[in-house]
């Protein structure tokens, strides 16, 4: 669980996490995004099918890999969240279409 | 990615201070310098979001955070080209840079590079870390620079080492809520520690630290000497389970569990690159060999800042000034009298600004049952590789990190090693009582982050390339 500063302000954007409308900051990255919202929980794993959220938010877990505008495998933490953005929870491996 | 030069006299990949300050330094003076950066602004991790953080009260991030922007400004104006958003994949041994940006690879050759690529958490590897709702400090304080998020609920940090009293510090001031910070800080270090005390007393830092200290010890419980840890959940951290000591088994309630003892140099492109690398002892990981000028094994490629042995990101930003005055030299552009005298000042505050290094190696430095986890923690994440199978493995005969993988997929994931190496090899060091210099670590190849293979499809194609794959 995490909460905005009250004074942490900036543009606005809409969004989707698994077809629900979202909001956020455009300074958000896709994963912050995410937790704003309260997904703490972005993907399982391929291999035991465990829950994971963003561990490190730099670029080197991996964990937060999620669905975005139809692609699987994004680094959410490494992509800023952008307006009407398809974001969406992955489960185990990315599929080969997407 | 059209306004870039064909080819640079400089690449620096990492725009954190040593890549910001060698970069501003290198273009200033003449030569054509592109720097490349992962994220979308400069700052690296230390100064994230500095040119637009959410967080508008200046004393919640602290002035330290701010002289960041003191970095970006005359870089800004210094004439070097900057490409944020570009993740740097490979360097060739005739440094040809690999690259991609918004889906699209490229190929940018360079005459002579400088590594700025830091530093990273130490992974902190304990039953239950990999639970949503288990991060890193650093990860948390990146949330705070970036979003202005802190969090809420039942808040537990653990661990040791200067960033997580920072990050500490930093909630208290954005008036967060800490149920507990829990020390693992081995009581013994302070004997390690002691006799440097006098040169770290003298140092810039015992002032500022003390008193973050003292403030965050007033307002939140501070739990020492704590031995052992897990995070427990259904689905992600409920409970933070510990021992003090030789103590029993308490709990605490957690929403969030904050996990840190200490960062270590981000070596993987240095290691892909073929840079030659040693064991540090002292701050417990593997260093990139380098001279006083940060030049390493590989000819042309410099590395400056944490990602060359941690020092902080005031050493980080004279160590990226002295790399750039040797690329100057190397490139011709300047003769070594210059060189070394201009390196002179830089060269002083760099000492400075060392100063105590020493005093927090020994003090923060890991205890064994956190560098060496039991049995049941997964130590690769990615695969959910247990310690226990890597001893396994051990037993099997596996000598060092490289047959680990081989033997359990171990570091074959999508974070190339980074979160499992530095536990693979302390689990293998302990299990065959050598030193993790005897054990070795990952032989990394690019590329070093994932690339679709459209995107190297896409890469532009020598005649010959081409000829070598469609006649044989």
């Amino acid at each position: 669980m995490f909460q905005r500063l009250p004074d942490a302000g900036g543009e606005r954007v809409s969004f989707t996490i698994d077809g629900r409308p979202a909001e956020a900051l455009s300074v958000d990255s896709v994963a912050a995004a995410l937790i704003a919202n309260g997904v703490g929980a972005c993907r399982t794993t391929p291999v035991s099918g465990a829950p994971r959220g963003p561990y490190c938010m730099m670029g080197v877990c991996f964990d937060c890999l999620v669905t975005i505008d139809g692609t699987g495998n994004q680094q959410g933490c490494q992509i800023r969240v952008r307006p009407g953005m398809r974001v969406e929870t992955q489960n185990g491996k990315r599929e080969i279409d997407r | 990615m059209t306004d870039l030069k064909p080819r640079y006299d400089l690449a620096v990949i990492g725009a954190g201070p040593a890549g910001l300050a060698a970069a501003t330094l290198a273009a200033k003076r003449g030569l054509s310098t592109v720097l490349l950066d992962e994220q979308a602004a400069p700052g690296g991790q230390i100064y994230r979001a500095i040119t637009r953080s959410p967080v508008k009260n200046p004393s919640v991030l602290g002035t330290d955070y701010w002289h960041g922007a003191d970095l970006v400004g005359p870089f800004r104006d210094s004439g070097a080209d900057y490409l944020p958003g570009a993740a740097v994949w490979s360097v060739s041994r005739t440094l040809d840079i690999g690259l991609s940006r918004d889906g699209a690879a490229r190929i940018l050759p360079a005459r002579h590079v400088i590594l700025a690529t830091g530093a990273l958490e130490r992974p902190f590897a304990v039953p239950g870390w990999t639970l949503p709702g288990v991060m890193g400090a650093g990860a948390a304080q990146i949330l705070l620079k970036t979003s202005g998020l802190i969090a809420s609920g039942n808040v537990v940090m653990a661990g040791s080492g200067p960033l997580l009293w920072l990050l500490a510090w930093q909630y208290l001031r954005a008036g967060a809520r800490i149920d507990a910070i829990l020390d693992t800080t081995p009581r013994e270090n302070w004997r390690r520690a002691m006799p440097l005390l006098p040169a770290f007393a003298r140092s810039g830092y015992v002032g500022k630290g003390l008193k973050l200290l003292l403030e965050v010890r007033r307002k939140v419980k501070v739990i020492g000497n704590v031995s052992a840890l897990r995070a427990e959940g259904d689905g992600r951290v409920q409970t933070v389970v510990y021992r003090q000591g030789d103590g029993a088994e308490q709990r605490l309630p957690a929403d969030t569990l904050l996990l840190h003892h200490g960062v270590i140099p981000n070596i993987n492109l240095a290691n892909a690159i073929g840079c030659a690398q040693s064991w540090d002892e002292a701050q417990r990981c593997w260093v990139p060999d380098v001279d006083g000028w940060g030049a390493t094994s590989v000819e042309g490629v410099a590395i400056a800042g944490d990602g060359a042995g941690i020092g902080g990101a005031l050493a980080a930003e004279h160590r990226g000034r002295l790399t750039a005055l040797d690329a100057l030299h190397r490139l011709g552009a300047i003769d070594r009298a210059t060189r070394d005298r201009d390196a002179a000042p830089h060269r002083e505050a760099l000492d400075r600004a060392l100063r105590g290094r020493d005093f927090l190696d020994a003090l923060y430095r890991p205890g064994r049952e956190f560098r060496v986890p039991a049995d049941e923690t997964i130590v690769c994440r990615c695969e959910e590789v247990t310690a226990g199978q890597v001893r396994d493995a051990v037993k099997l005969g596996v000598s060092g990190p490289n047959q680990t993988k081989s033997f359990l997929r171990c570091g074959m994931g999508p974070c190339q090693g980074r979160l499992c190496g530095p536990t693979v090899v302390e689990v293998i060091a302990d299990a065959r009582g050598v030193s993790p210099a005897e054990v070795g670590y990952y032989r990394l190849r690019p590329p070093v982050k994932p690339i679709t293979l459209a995107e190297l499809a896409s890469l532009p194609k020598a005649e010959d390339e081409v000829a070598a794959v469609m006649h044989h």
